[in-house]
C-alpha cells in the first residue's frame, strides 16, 4: 500500500486548500478563520455534471453519493487546470463513527494518488484521527469554528425564513451577503470581536428583520437527512431553490445540532456501555459549553420575537427518545427522527428526508422511524427522497410535489 | 365559467385526455401510446377534441410524470397525478378504502380511510407496466399474449419482486430450462404483485374495498387475478372501473374545474407548440463528426473477418458450436481449417431447445452429405439442457469459448469484452490464460436486451433504432445505471425535449459507460493493455463500438462475426479435442427427437426444490430447478468437506441441548444476522438461567414474505429482510419475548482500528419494534450492551430481566456465555483445520468462502457452497481460518469486526498455494463497496484471482456457476493443466 504525502508545515504557506461545497454560508467562516492563521483556502463551487463523472470515474459505484460527489468535486477542480497541482491541498471532514462515511478520505486518497500523487489530503476531524498532518485544531481554532457555526446558523435561518417571503427580490441575499463579508472580516482579522455575541445576534436579527415579507401563507416543508445531501445543493439537485420555486418555505435544521449529536454521542456511548473515560468527559464538558452557547443564541432570537428559535438540542434529545434510544449513533442517528419530531411539534408537519440512495443508517433511523413518527403525530406528511447519480431530478420532483399536493389539502 | 374542463395525463408511456362538462361528467375521453413523442401526441389528441368543439372554452390541467417539464413551459396548471386519482376516487368511488394505480412506469397506492396517505415507488423499485412490457418482449409475445398465456399456469415460480432487472435475472433461466411459459407469465404478474404490497404498503394492510387503476390493471385479466387472489378480495371489494385508463385523466380534469382561466383549444395547442424545451439536458460529443469518419471506421473493423465455404459443396470434417445464451441462440459450422460453412443468430424467444434442434436439422438437410460433423461444443445459459438433450460432446464455460475466438483473432489479446443480452463479461488475458473475469451484477443487467427493449418501446428495431444514433448531433447523457433507473433518465430527455437520434446516442453510450466504471471499473485505459477484443451481439451495434472507442480513445478489435464468438469458440474447442467420433444427436434420431417437460418437487433434502424435468426420448431426462446434485438424479451426494453446512448445524444444533426441565421463561430468538455468531453465548446465557430458549425456524422465501409487508425500506440487505419473518414466526410461536440486543460494538479481535457492527447488524432491532406492530417493550427486550465489557453485560442483562428475580444467577450465567461463545468459535476452527487436511490430502483446491457470519443461512447463500463443492473443492468460511494471519496494511479504515475478518482471511489465502477467496457480498451492502476493492488489491496483488459473487433474494445460481466454472478454468490454467470441461 503507497504512503500517501503528508500535509507539512512549510506548505501552510505555499498551498492553496480547496474546501467541498456542502453549506456555503458556514464554510465561507470557516475559511476566513483559517485565513487568519495564514492558510490559504478556496471554496470549490463546481457543480457540472463533470463532478458527477468524475466521482463515478473514482469512487466504487456501491460508495454512497455524498463520497462520489465531494471526491468527483475535487478531481474536476483539479483536472480543470485552475490549481496548481504542486501548491494545492484538499480538506475532508472524517467523523470516524460506525458509518462508512469515515472512509471517504480513504478513497479520496486512493483516487487523488493515482492522477496526482503529490497533492496532500488534509483531515478535518475532532477525533484526534490523523495526528501527523500540520493541519491542526487548537482549542482556540475549535472555539472559533463553533462561533463560526453559531453565526452560520443563525444567518442561514434568518435567510431561509426572508428569502421565502421577500417582497423585493434579492434583499435578503444583500443582508446575508452584508453580514457573511462583515463576519468573515472579524474572523480573518484575529480580533475577538466575534465574542460579542450579544451586540452581533442583535444586530443581525434586526437587519434581516427590517426586510420587507409578505404576508402570504405558504407551506413550510423541514429539510432532514444525511448531513451532505441535506444541505448541498450540488447534492441535492438545488432542493431548496426547487421548493422556493413551488411557492414553499425550505425549514432546514441547523448545523449546530449536528456538532451536539457528534459531541453527546460520545459520552452517550460511555453511559450506555459503562466505558467512560477522560475523553468522554471532555466531551460532555465540551457539550455543556456548546449547549450554554445554543441557549443564547435561542434566548437573542426568542427576545427579537421575528424568526422561530433554533430547536433546543436537550429537547431533541428528549424527543429522540419517544422513539430510538441515543445509542444509535452511526449516520445521523438518532438526530433524524428527533428532527423530525421536532418539526412536526413547531408546525412544520411537511418533512422532506434527504438521502443517498441506499444510506445504510437511514434505513434505520429514516425510513424505519416514518412510521413510528406518523403515529404519534398523525399530520406528518414525510416523504424520504433517494439521491444518487442514476436518480433524476424529474423522479425526486415528482414525489416532493406529491408531498406537496398532501400539504395543500 | 367556462362550460368544460380538460384533463390531460401525459404518462410515461401513454397520452390521456378527458373533458368534462359543468356537471362533472365524462363527456369525452381517448387514451393513446405516445412512443416518446410527447408534444406531438398531445397536439394530435387536442385536434381531434378541437374538431368538435372549435369555440368552447376550457379550463385546462396536465398531469402524469412526463406532464410536469411540459406543463412548466406551456404556463399550464399542473397537478400531481396521485393527488389527480385522489381528487377522482372522491368523485367516483367514495367509499373506496384504498386504491391501487399501477402505470407505465410508476406504481401507487392511496390509502382513504384511517388516515389518508398518498405513496409512489421509490426510485429503485422499477416500472410495473414497461415491466411486463418488457418481460413480454423477453419471451417474444405481446403483452396481451402474455396475459392470455398466464390463465393457463399450473404453478407460480418465485420470482424476485424487488426490481425489473432482478425479476428478469430470475425469468431468463426458468426460460432456458424448459419452464412453461403459462407458468412464466403467471409467475411475472404475481411478482408485479408483490413488489405492489412490499414496496407501497409497507406495513400497512391494503383491505376493504380497493380501487384498481392504470392501464396494465384495466388490460391484463391475469394481474387483476393475481392481485385479488393475493389481498384475498371478493368481487365486491376488488373495483375494477371502467374508466380505469383515463381514471387520472379524468382527476385532472376535475382539478382543472376549480381553475379560473379557460382557454379555446386552439390557444392551448398554441402554448403547447410554443413550448419550449427547458436547456437542463446535458449532452456529449456526437459519436462521428462526417460520414468519411464513418466510412474509415467501418473500412477498419472490416478486416476481422474468417473466411467462409460453401456447405454444398465443402467435403470433409466439420465442427459444431452452439451459444446457448440468455436471450439468443447462435450456432456456427466451420471446417477444420476455421472457415465458416453455416452460421446463425436469433433471439430464443425463450425456447432455446426448439430452436437450436431446428438449425440442426436445418443443417443436416443443407449440408453436403460429405461432410462429416466431427465434434460439438455447447456453451451458455442453456448449457446443460442442450447438451443432455442433443448428446452434444462438450459443455464449456462461457469465459473459455470466448477466450478461445478472440485468440484467434488475435493471438496476443489482453482484455476482452463481451457485451451480449443479459450479460457483460470481460476478462483480462495474461500469460496466454484468463487472468480475472468481471461479470456484470444483478443489478446493471441493462446490457444488450435492454436497448432492444427501448427500441421497441419507442417503435423501432433494434438496427433502425441505432443507426439513428450514428449521425445524432447531441447524444444524451443518460448516466450509468440499471435499467430502471435508465427508464427515468430517458424519460427526463423526453420531456427535455431530447430527440429519438439523441435517446439512441445516449443509450449507446451509458451502455459502455456502465461496462467501463461499473462492470471493468477502469482507473485509466492503459489498466486493459494494447490489444482489446470487442464482442457479442451488441457490438454489432456501431454506434455501441464507435462509443466505446470513444470512452476509451483508442480503437478495438470487433471481429465480423462478434455476435458468433461464442460459438465459435465452442467449434474451436471441438475441433481441438480431435475426436473420433461425435456423440452429437444423428440426423434420424433428430427427426422424431422430441420432449415433454413436467414440474416436481424434489423430496431429498428440506430444501425441497422446485424442480423442473424434461424428458426426451430413450430415457434420457433433464433435471433442473434443483440447487445440489441429488436432485439432479445423476451424481451421488458428494463427501467433500464443506464448512458451511457444518457450521449451520452447529449452530442450529446448539439449542437442543442444556433446555431446562422446569423453565423460569421462554424467550424467543430469530435467527438472523448477527445470532449466526452469537446464538451459542445467548443459548447459554439463558439456559444457565432456566430459560427455554426458542430459535425461529429454518430462513426460506415464505419466511421473507410472513414479514415482507413490515418492511420499511426496500433497498435494505436481503439478510436484513429477512429478519422480520423470523420476529413473525417467533410471535406465532407463543414466546414470553423475544430478545434481541442492540450493539454498536462486535467484539475487539485486537486486529482492526475499531470494532464496529454495520449500521444494520448494530440497530435492527429499532427498526423492528417502529415497524411491527405486534412488537411492544414488554414482549421485544433489546437492550443496548458491549460484550466486550463483561461488566457492561451482566449490568444490562440485570436490568433486563429484572421482572424474573435472578439478578443473583446472571454473573455466573454471563460466564458461561463467554465460555460457550469460545467453545464454538474454537470448534469451528478445529474443523476448518480439519476440513483443510482432509482436502490436502485428496489433492482438492479450498475455496475461503469469505462473507458475514450469516451468509450460511441457505436462505441467504442460495447453497453456492455446495456448487463448489460439485466442482471438486472443499470450502471452508472467512471467520475460521482470519486468526491464521495478521492484517496487512490497509488504504482503508478498517473498523468493523466482520469486515475485517475479510482482510485476514485474504491475507491468509494469499500464502497458501491451494486456496482461493470468494467474497460473498449481499445487494445492498454499502460497507462491502469499501471493502471489495480492498480484499480484491491483497488478493491480485499476491498473484492470486479475485472472485466476487453477488447475492440477493434471486435463488438462480446462473452467474455464479459461470463465475465458479471460469475460476476452475483460470486456476486449472495456471497450473498448467488444460482448461477443463464439465
Amino acid at each position: 500500500m503507497p504512503e500517501y504525502v503528508k500535509f507539512t508545515e512549510d506548505m501552510i504557506k505555499t498551498h492553496t486548500i480547496l474546501i467541498p461545497d456542502m453549506l456555503p454560508v458556514h464554510f465561507k467562516l470557516f475559511i476566513s478563520i483559517f485565513e487568519g492563521k495564514g492558510y490559504k483556502m478556496e471554496l470549490l463551487q463546481n457543480d457540472s455534471r463533470a463532478v458527477v463523472d468524475e466521482g463515478l470515474k473514482n469512487v466504487h459505484n456501491d460508495a454512497c453519493y455524498p463520497a462520489l460527489l465531494v471526491i468527483g468535486q475535487f478531481m474536476d477542480a483539479l483536472k480543470s487546470g485552475k490549481y496548481d497541482p504542486d501548491k494545492t491541498a484538499l480538506l475532508i471532514t472524517q467523523t470516524g463513527g460506525g458509518c462508512r462515511a469515515s472512509n471517504y478520505i480513504h478513497l479520496l486518497r486512493k483516487s487523488v494518488a493515482k492522477n496526482f500523487p503529490q497533492v496532500p489530503v488534509v483531515s478535518l476531524n475532532f477525533s484526534g484521527l490523523e495526528k501527523d498532518s500540520a493541519f491542526k485544531i487548537t482549542a482556540p481554532t475549535f472555539l472559533k469554528l463553533l462561533y463560526a457555526v453559531l453565526y452560520g446558523d443563525l444567518l442561514m435561518t434568518c435567510y431561509n425564513k426572508c428569502r421565502a417571503y421577500e417582497l423585493i427580490k434579492g434583499s435578503s441575499k444583500k443582508t446575508l451577503d452584508k453580514w457573511q463579508k462583515k463576519l468573515g472580516d472579524i474572523f480573518r482579522s484575529g480580533s475577538s470581536g466575534y465574542l460579542k455575541t450579544k451586540k452581533l445576534y442583535a444586530q443581525i436579527l434586526d437587519d434581516f428583520a427590517r426586510i420587507e415579507l409578505s404576508k402570504a401563507k405558504k407551506i413550510r416543508v423541514g429539510i432532514v437527512g444525511e448531513i451532505y445531501v441535506k444541505y448541498s445543493p450540488l447534492a441535492n439537485n438545488h432542493l431548496e431553490d426547487f421548493l422556493l420555486s413551488e411557492g414553499c418555505e425550505p425549514v432546514v435544521p441547523s448545523l449546530l445540532e449536528f456538532v451536539m449529536y457528534c459531541a453527546a454521542g460520545t459520552f452517550n456511548d460511555a453511559k450506555i456501555y459503562d466505558k467512560t473515560t477522560m475523553n468522554s468527559r471532555i466531551y460532555k464538558l465540551g457539550y455543556k459549553l456548546i449547549y450554554k452557547k445554543q441557549r443564547e443564541l435561542i434566548e437573542a432570537m426568542k427576545k427579537q420575537g421575528s424568526f422561530e428559535p433554533l430547536h433546543d438540542f436537550e429537547h431533541l434529545r428528549h424527543l429522540a427518545d419517544k422513539y430510538i434510544n441515543q445509542g444509535v449513533v452511526m449516520g445521523e442517528g438518532w438526530l433524524i427522527p428527533a428532527e423530525m419530531a421536532a418539526l412536526a411539534e413547531s408546525g412544520v408537519e411537511n418533512i422532506i428526508c434527504a438521502q443517498p440512495f441506499g444510506c445504510l443508517p437511514n434505513h434505520i433511523v429514516a425510513k424505519g422511524m416514518s412510521r413510528a413518527i406518523k403515529e404519534a403525530n398523525p399530520e406528518a406528511n414525510i416523504v424520504a427522497i433517494d439521491y444518487d447519480p442514476g436518480a433524476t431530478r424529474v423522479n425526486q420532483e415528482n414525489r416532493i410535489k406529491l408531498m406537496l399536493a398532501n400539504a395543500k389539502k | 365559467m367556462s362550460k368544460y374542463s380538460l384533463g390531460i395525463d401525459v404518462g410515461s408511456t401513454t397520452v390521456k385526455t378527458v373533458i368534462t362538462d359543468a356537471d362533472g361528467n365524462i363527456i369525452y375521453s381517448k387514451y393513446q401510446r405516445h412512443f416518446s413523442k410527447v408534444k406531438e401526441t398531445v397536439t394530435d389528441q387536442l385536434k381531434i377534441i378541437q374538431a368538435d368543439y372549435p369555440d368552447d372554452k376550457f379550463t385546462v390541467c396536465i398531469t402524469g410524470s412526463a406532464g410536469l417539464g411540459l406543463a412548466n413551459s406551456a404556463q399550464i396548471p399542473f397537478v400531481q397525478e396521485v393527488h389527480a386519482a385522489f381528487l377522482a376516487v372522491k368523485k367516483k368511488q367514495p367509499d373506496a378504502d384504498a386504491v391501487i394505480e399501477l402505470g407505465g412506469e410508476d406504481a401507487k397506492i392511496i390509502f382513504l380511510t384511517g388516515g389518508v396517505e398518498q405513496r409512489m415507488n421509490g426510485s429503485c423499485a422499477g416500472g410495473t407496466g414497461a415491466f411486463i412490457d418488457q418481460m413480454a418482449t423477453l419471451l417474444g409475445i405481446t403483452a396481451d399474449e402474455l396475459d392470455e398465456l398466464s390463465l393457463r399456469a399450473q404453478k407460480v415460480y418465485p420470482i424476485a419482486s424487488r426490481c425489473g432487472v432482478f425479476a428478469k435475472s430470475d425469468i431468463q433461466p426458468l426460460l432456458n430450462q424448459g419452464a412453461r411459459r403459462e407458468d412464466i407469465a403467471a409467475s411475472i404478474f404475481q411478482a408485479v404483485v408483490d413488489q405492489t404490497v412490499s414496496g407501497l404498503a409497507q406495513g400497512r394492510t391494503i383491505e376493504g374495498k380497493v380501487l384498481f387503476l392504470g392501464g396494465p390493471l384495466f388490460f391484463l385479466k391475469g394481474l387483476k387475478k393475481a392481485f385479488v387472489n393475493t389481498l384475498g378480495l371478493d368481487d365486491e371489494h376488488a373495483v375494477f372501473p371502467e374508466e380505469a385508463p383515463v381514471f387520472v385523466a379524468y382527476g385532472c380534469s376535475v382539478y382543472a374545474a376549480t381553475a379560473e382561466d379557460s382557454y379555446k383549444i386552439g390557444e392551448i395547442v398554441d402554448k403547447i407548440a410554443n413550448a419550449s424545451a427547458s436547456d437542463a439536458i446535458i449532452t456529449g460529443e456526437p459519436l462521428f463528426s462526417s460520414h468519411a469518419e464513418y466510412d474509415e471506421f467501418i473500412e477498419r473493423h472490416r478486416k476481422f473477418d474468417l473466411g467462409y465455404a460453401d456447405m454444398n459443396t465443402y467435403e470433409g470434417d466439420a465442427y459444431l458450436g452452439i451459444d446457448a445464451g440468455s436471450t439468443t441462440t447462435k450456432l456456427v459450422l466451420i471446417t477444420d481449417d476455421g472457415r465458416m460453412l453455416y452460421s446463425h443468430y436469433s433471439s430464443n424467444q425463450g425456447q432455446p431447445l426448439d430452436k437450436i434442434v431446428a438449425q440442426i436439422k436445418k443443417i443436416y438437410s443443407l449440408m453436403n452429405p460429405k461432410i462429416t460433423i466431427k465434434g460439438s461444443a455447447v456453451t451458455g445459459y442453456g448449457e446443460d439442457l442442450i447438451k443432455s438433450g442433443l448428446a452434444v460432446d462438450f459443455g464449456i464455460v462461457e469465459t473459455v469459448a470466448h477466450f478461445k475466438a478472440a485468440s484467434y483473432f488475435c493471438p496476443n489479446v489482453d482484455f476482452i469484452i463481451d457485451i451480449g443480452g443479459q450479460d457483460i463479461k470481460c476478462f483480462k488475458i495474461k500469460n496466454g490464460a484468463i487472468d480475472s473475469i468481471m461479470l456484470n451484477e444483478a443489478c446493471s443487467s441493462g446490457c444488450g436486451s435492454f436497448i432492444q427493449t427501448f427500441a421497441m418501446a419507442l417503435g423501432y428495431d433494434i438496427a433502425e433504432f441505432s443507426q439513428l444514433g450514428l449521425f445524432a448531433e447531441h447524444p444524451v447523457d443518460l448516466g450509468s445505471r440499471c435499467t430502471v433507473f435508465m427508464n427515468s433518465s430517458v424519460k427526463q430527455a423526453q420531456k427535455d425535449g431530447a430527440t429519438v437520434e439523441d435517446i439512441s446516442a445516449g443509450l449507446s453510450s451509458s451502455i459502455i459507460k456502465n461496462a467501463v466504471y461499473k462492470v471493468i471499473r477502469a482507473k485509466s485505459v492503459d489498466e486493459l493493455g494494447e490489444n482489446i477484443v470487442v464482442q457479442g451481439g451488441t457490438f454489432l451495434n456501431d454506434a455501441v463500438l464507435r462509443s466505446f472507442e470513444k470512452e476509451l480513445g483508442r480503437n478495438v478489435i470487433r471481429p465480423a462475426i462478434s455476435g458468433l464468438m461464442g460459438a465459435f469458440g465452442c467449434a474451436l474447442y471441438a475441433k481441438e479435442r480431435n475426436l473420433e467420433k461425435s456423440t452429437l444427436i444423428g440426423r434420424e434420431e433428430l427427426d422424431v427427437f422430441s420432449y415433454t417437460s413436467k414440474s416436481a418437487q424434489c423430496g431429498g433434502c428440506t430444501a425441497n426444490c422446485q424442480l423442473n424435468i424434461i424428458s426426451f426420448g430413450g430415457g434420457r431426462k433433464f433435471i433442473s430447478g434443483n440447487r445440489c446434485e441429488k436432485g439432479g438424479g445423476q451424481a451421488k451426494k458428494n463427501n467433500i468437506p464443506n464448512l458451511y453446512e457444518y457450521k449451520y448445524d452447529s449452530i442450529i444444533n446448539t439449542v437442543k441441548s442444556g433446555q431446562p426441565g422446569r423453565p423460569v421463561g421462554k424467550v424467543g430468538i430469530p435467527m438472523a444476522l448477527s445470532f449466526y455468531e452469537q446464538l451459542p453465548f445467548w443459548h447459554a446465557l439463558f439456559t444457565g438461567l432456566g430459560f427455554e430458549v426458542v430459535i425461529s425456524e429454518e430462513s426460506s422465501r415464505q419466511m421473507y414474505y410472513l414479514g415482507q409487508h413490515t418492511i420499511p425500506s426496500d433497498t435494505v440487505c436481503y439478510p436484513a429482510k429477512l429478519t422480520h419473518g423470523h420476529i413473525e414466526n417467533l410471535l406465532d410461536k407463543g414466546v414470553d419475548f423475544i430478545f434481541y440486543p442492540c450493539m454498536s460494538y462486535n467484539i475487539d479481535e485486537g486486529e482492526s482500528d475499531n470494532h464496529f457492527n454495520c449500521p444494520i447488524v448494530a440497530y435492527y432491532p429499532e427498526l423492528l419494534l417502529a415497524n411491527n406492530p405486534r412488537l411492544n417493550d414488554s414482549n421485544f427486550v433489546h437492550p443496548y450492551m458491549d460484550l466486550n465489557n463483561r461488566k457492561n453485560v451482566v449490568k444490562v442483562m440485570k436490568s433486563a430481566l429484572k421482572k424474573y428475580n435472578i439478578k443473583g444467577k446472571i454473573p455466573a450465567a454471563v460466564d458461561k456465555a463467554y465460555a460457550a461463545m469460545d467453545s464454538f468459535r474454537s470448534d469451528i476452527s478445529a474443523k476448518a483445520q480439519e476440513i483443510i487436511s482432509k482436502a490436502r490430502e485428496e489433492r482438492r483446491n479450498i475455496i475461503v468462502l469469505a462473507g458475514r457470519p450469516y451468509h450460511v443461512d441457505k436462505e441467504i447463500n442460495h447453497g453456492i457452497h455446495k456448487l463448489i463443492t460439485s466442482l471438486g473443492m472443499a470450502v471452508v468460511t472467512e471467520d475460521s481460518v482470519a486468526a491464521l494471519a495478521h492484517t496487512p496494511k490497509l488504504g482503508v479504515l478498517n473498523q468493523w469486526t466482520y469486515h475485517s475478518r475479510l482482510y485476514r482471511a485474504a491475507e491468509y489465502v494469499t500464502t497458501q498455494p491451494d486456496m482461493q477467496l470468494i467474497q460473498l457480498v449481499s445487494f445492498g451492502c454499502g460497507i462491502d463497496a469499501v471493502t471489495t476493492d480492498e480484499v480484491r488489491s491483497i488478493l491480485e496483488t499476491n498473484g492470486k484471482l479475485y472472485t466476487q459473487l453477488k447475492i440477493d433474494e434471486i435463488n438462480n445460481l446462473g452467474a455464479a456457476r459461470i463465475r465458479l466454472r471460469s475460476l476452475v478454468a483460470a486456476m486449472s490454467a495456471s497450473e498448467g493443466a488444460d482448461a477443463s470441461s464439465n
